[in-house]
């Protein structure tokens, strides 16, 4: 029997930036080691710590479990400690998520669909040619507190 | 374009198929020439990766957008590195006519 199929974490957009860098190290110590927050601990902190949503709440919005939100979220926590203590860059990046600003849905035949040739924007609906589409994340998005 | 539908049956009338990769049929259907091509999923029983086998079928017949009711997890990084739109619609009752009905609209 093969494991139970992990649940793809959501996430509603990408990050503004892809990591950080500490600066002025006191020991010369040279470059610094680098660590991997994953897409989906940068969604829970986002969620958790920046929206201030509560554990069960912002596991709705990545669509998991509320223990499994927590078990991200700890994990998150964990990294961004590291990094601080040690003066570790953060990367952001990796993770088996997908993101909710990829896709629209139209209003008037009601179907959902995704953006492919990014650079082209999205004006109408690709199956019934109607104007009314929205994307997920304006729909989605929690307000802040 | 063309235009690829998962399809319960090789009519007009067939309803929309709810799954990608284990669909009984596609339908390619040509907006510009209105050309209609109906080709038996070969991928229907198999256990294992019918989704990517299934974008393999559909891209050699060069698409532009796929309508279907879902998509599996392995499916999107496929799609998206082919440029192929994925277009979910969640109503089984739709017939293959009126989902070409809505794309000549």
């Amino acid at each position: 029997m093969s494991p139970r199929p992990f649940r793809l974490r959501k996430i509603s957009n990408p990050p503004v930036v892809s990591g950080f860098k500490p600066y002025g190290h006191k020991k010369d110590s040279g470059r610094s080691d680098s660590i991997f927050l994953h897409l989906e601990e940068y969604e829970a902190l986002r969620l958790c710590d920046f929206k201030m949503l509560n554990h069960k709440q912002a596991s709705v919005y990545m669509a998991v479990s509320r223990p499994t939100l927590t078990r991200i979220y700890s994990r998150a926590r964990q990294k961004v400690a590291e990094a601080l203590v040690l003066g570790k860059q953060i990367i952001i990046e990796g993770g088996k998520v997908y993101f909710d600003s990829e896709w629209f849905s139209c209003k008037a035949c009601g179907c959902n669909f995704n953006n492919p040739d990014k650079p082209e924007e999205i004006k109408e609906c690709p199956l019934c040619k109607s104007m009314n589409i929205s994307n997920y994340v304006q729909d989605n998005e929690p307000e802040q507190y | 374009m063309k235009v690829a539908i998962t399809s319960t049956g090789n009519t007009l009338e067939s309803k929309l198929d709810q799954r990608f990769g284990r669909c009984a049929f596609f339908t390619v259907y040509d907006t510009e020439t209105k050309g209609l091509e109906f080709i038996p999923n070969p991928n229907k029983d198999v256990q294992e990766g019918a989704g990517p086998a299934s974008v393999q079928l559909v891209a050699s017949r060069n698409v532009g957008k796929i309508i279907s009711g879902e998509f599996g997890i392995k499916i999107k990084p496929l799609l998206d590195s082919l440029k192929i739109q994925m277009i979910v619609l969640k109503e089984p009752e739709k017939s293959i006519q009126e989902i070409i009905n809505m794309l000549n609209k």
